[in-house]
């Protein structure tokens, strides 16, 4: 009973936070919604016995990859209109017809109880078998597993290099400030003359691009 | 899980938030008379028995001030970061056990909010989420001192995130030797009892120093107290990311930064002093008054912690945001590492033998 | 409809929050929304390793999601890297912008 309820909160909270990730339009506003959505993914996890992958994904989504997209979001700007033109003809119209049978199929699913195909082997051996904890991951993640492990800790430290990498460059600091952001005349007029350089369209500041590295060779 | 269950769950989910609250209206009060007294004045002494209720009186006066929403703001981000800033560090405590699990009528109650068996990874985990008030409310507020604040302060908080970790690692590890490997708070005090040699107490803190150590320095600075309070540092930022807040948000950064205080301090109490280990004298004294000596064994350990905090904070100068950031990762990151891979070796050779024997 | 929650009751889930996903990426234009896309999907689809896994009765699901979240981790960091560093020659974070080969 109580699992239903969490589940049913959960569930709403996600689509929720997944729905205001793609009709949002602001991306701090999408971000939000995402990171609802992790939370709830979260509790989910926790209610099917897995504390250790619940606890990670806390920790490595909701608080250090959507900090990350704050960060760039704060960086990019988030007031750029963005451009309605379309690639493949009719293409949103056909997203919505695709994206709504998709969810018309998995709502149908619901209401007809087809989705005891999988059903729950519940008893005490098997929630014993499943129940995520740390010691109980450790013992498969170091034996069968540890290549697996070796080769991701090689791809985090590759991809920590490729980012550090891309993201900086070798020209001083000053010369990178935009020096007028392209603002329409009618946003120029409202703000008035002689806003700062820094401030991007629609009167969020932004960041020159290079904030956060500190002095060079530092 | 019956009725009664239910009850002590309820119970010792508000003895957690009771005294997670009393006790940080005691530290505000705490800081001021420690620090005065250090800088040789009397401190507050007004409000009540020696300016005890200076707290209480500072919170009914940002009750009522104006909460002011400037025009630039983004109204929804700005008034959802202060309730970012207070859920976490309510939540951070809830997993230190705070006393010795007692026996009711046949119930074993935890004296813990709740005993995770992955209670360090929450820690780490609500830690993380202290970073989102900062940035949302840095860049909500619409202009340039909040953003620039919220900006380093964010960078401040992921970097010794990573030394808090990396330091946990060790202990953990070691305590694993000990009672068999558990994240879960309550065990790593368990494994803490007894003393070496009838006087020395089996704490954490004697064979992982170094882990102690850096931990200390790196919940100073998760928490931005001084010297690494450069990111609310009056003189530099005007305030921070906190620039465009007033009346109740404001208090709610306030409390969120004393509780923090309060929870990190109780963290390093228990995972390196000992926790609620201490002399209970069992027989010789009445019942009850051995059922509260752990709690109070608790409380004098992190008393001792928060002292340390208040005393670094009137003696120390500020750091500069880039000394900050070195100490961070040049420093603290590399010892923790070091320390982490020099606890390993001693560790495996204790368990398995030199590798070239046998 | 019985009201045990069973792992297909989770992979329903997961179904529609994949859904939802691929309709942003195949609707919104901003980059950065679409990365945000990419990591529902990727949530989704650790929602049904795991409830798979519990279906199943072993811990290789959770082995899975571990796996997953590491890599997926891993990408974010690059693929941010990347939009900043073609933020800084474009002044835009719109991908059809980005569909000339020049500059």
């Amino acid at each position: 009973m109580v699992e239903l309820i969490v589940f049913a909160l959960m569930a709403a909270a996600s689509l929720a936070g997944g729905v205001t990730v793609i009709r949002a339009r602001n991306p701090v506003y999408s971000a939000m919604g995402l990171l609802a959505t992790l939370f709830s993914m979260a509790v989910l996890y926790v209610l099917q016995l897995a504390h250790f992958v619940a606890a990670v994904q806390v920790i490595v989504y909701a608080g250090a990859v959507m900090t990350l997209f704050l960060f760039v979001i704060m960086l990019i700007g988030v007031d750029k209109d963005e451009n309605t033109a379309e690639t493949i003809p009719h293409q949103r119209r056909l997203a919505m017809a695709i994206g709504l049978i998709a969810i018309g199929l998995g709502t149908a699913l619901v209401a007809r109880g087809r989705f005891s195909w999988v059903p729950l082997v519940d008893t005490p051996a098997s929630a014993a078998e499943t129940n995520g904890t740390v010691q109980a991951l450790a013992e498969p993640m170091f034996t069968d597993w540890v290549l697996a492990f070796e080769a991701t800790a090689l791809l985090l430290t590759v991809a920590a290099a490729g980012a550090i990498a891309l993201a900086s460059t070798r020209k001083p600091i000053i010369s990178r400030v935009p020096s007028s952001p392209a603002v329409s005349p009618s946003r120029r007029a409202e703000r008035g003359v002689g806003g700062s350089g820094q401030e991007g369209r629609g009167g969020h500041p932004v960041l020159p691009p290079a904030a956060g590295d500190t002095r060079a060779g530092s | 899980m019956d009725g009664v269950d239910i009850l002590i769950v309820v119970g010792r989910v508000l003895a957690v938030f009771v005294l997670l609250l009393v006790t940080t209206i005691f530290n505000v009060w705490l800081e001021r008379k420690t620090i005065a007294d250090m800088q040789n004045r009397v401190g507050p002494d007004r409000a009540g028995p020696f300016g005890l209720l200076q707290t209480v009186a500072d919170g009914l006066k940002l009750f009522f001030k104006e909460q002011i929403n400037p025009s630039k703001v983004e109204y929804g981000m700005f008034v959802l970061a202060p309730f970012l800033a207070v859920i976490p560090a309510l939540l951070l405590f809830m997993v230190v056990p705070f006393g010795r699990p007692f026996t009711i009528g046949g119930r074993e109650v935890l004296l813990q909010g709740a005993d995770l068996n992955v209670g360090v990874l929450f820690i780490l985990a609500m830690s993380s989420l202290a970073v989102y008030a900062v940035v949302l409310a840095g860049w909500s507020s619409g202009s340039k001192y909040p953003l620039l604040g919220a900006v380093r302060a964010t960078a401040q908080a992921i970097s010794y995130e990573a030394a808090i970790g990396l330091s946990i690692v060790s202990v953990v590890m070691f305590s694993s030797t000990r009672a068999g490997g558990t994240l879960s708070l309550a065990g790593i005090v368990e494994s803490q009892a007894g003393t070496y040699l009838g006087f020395l107490p089996r704490w954490n803190l004697f064979p992982q120093v170094v882990a102690f150590v850096i931990f200390f320095l790196a919940i100073i600075a998760e928490t931005n107290r001084a010297p690494f309070d450069l990111v609310e540092a009056e003189q530099e930022l005007v305030g921070g990311f906190h620039t465009e807040y007033s009346g109740m948000r404001f208090a709610m950064y306030q409390l969120a930064e004393y509780m923090n205080i309060f929870s990190m301090s109780a963290i390093c109490a228990t995972l390196f002093l000992g926790g609620w280990n201490g002399p209970t004298f069992d027989g010789q004294i009445p019942a009850w008054v051995s059922a509260v000596l752990p709690t109070v064994w608790l409380l004098i350990k992190t008393y001792a912690v928060i002292f340390a905090f208040f005393w670094i904070r009137a003696t120390m100068p500020r750091l500069r945001y880039d000394q900050l950031m070195q100490i961070g990762w040049k420093r603290l990151i590399p010892a923790a590492l070091v320390w982490l891979i020099l606890s390993t070796v001693a560790i495996s050779v204790r368990q398995f033998g030199l590798p070239w024997s046998a | 409809m019985s009201l045990v929650v069973t792992p297909g009751w989770y992979m329903t889930l997961a179904a529609l929050l994949f859904a939802i996903g691929a309709l942003g990426i195949l609707i919104r234009r901003n980059a950065l929304v679409m990365f945000m896309c990419i990591e529902l999907m990727l949530n989704a689809v650790n929602l049904t390793f795991v409830a798979a896994g519990r279906a199943l009765g072993n811990l290789d699901g959770q082995m899975a999601v571990f796996f997953v979240l590491v890599v997926a981790a891993a990408e974010v960091v690059v693929g941010l890297a990347i939009i900043v560093a073609i933020f800084r020659r474009r002044e835009s974070a719109s991908v059809d912008e980005l569909s000339e080969m020049a500059g």
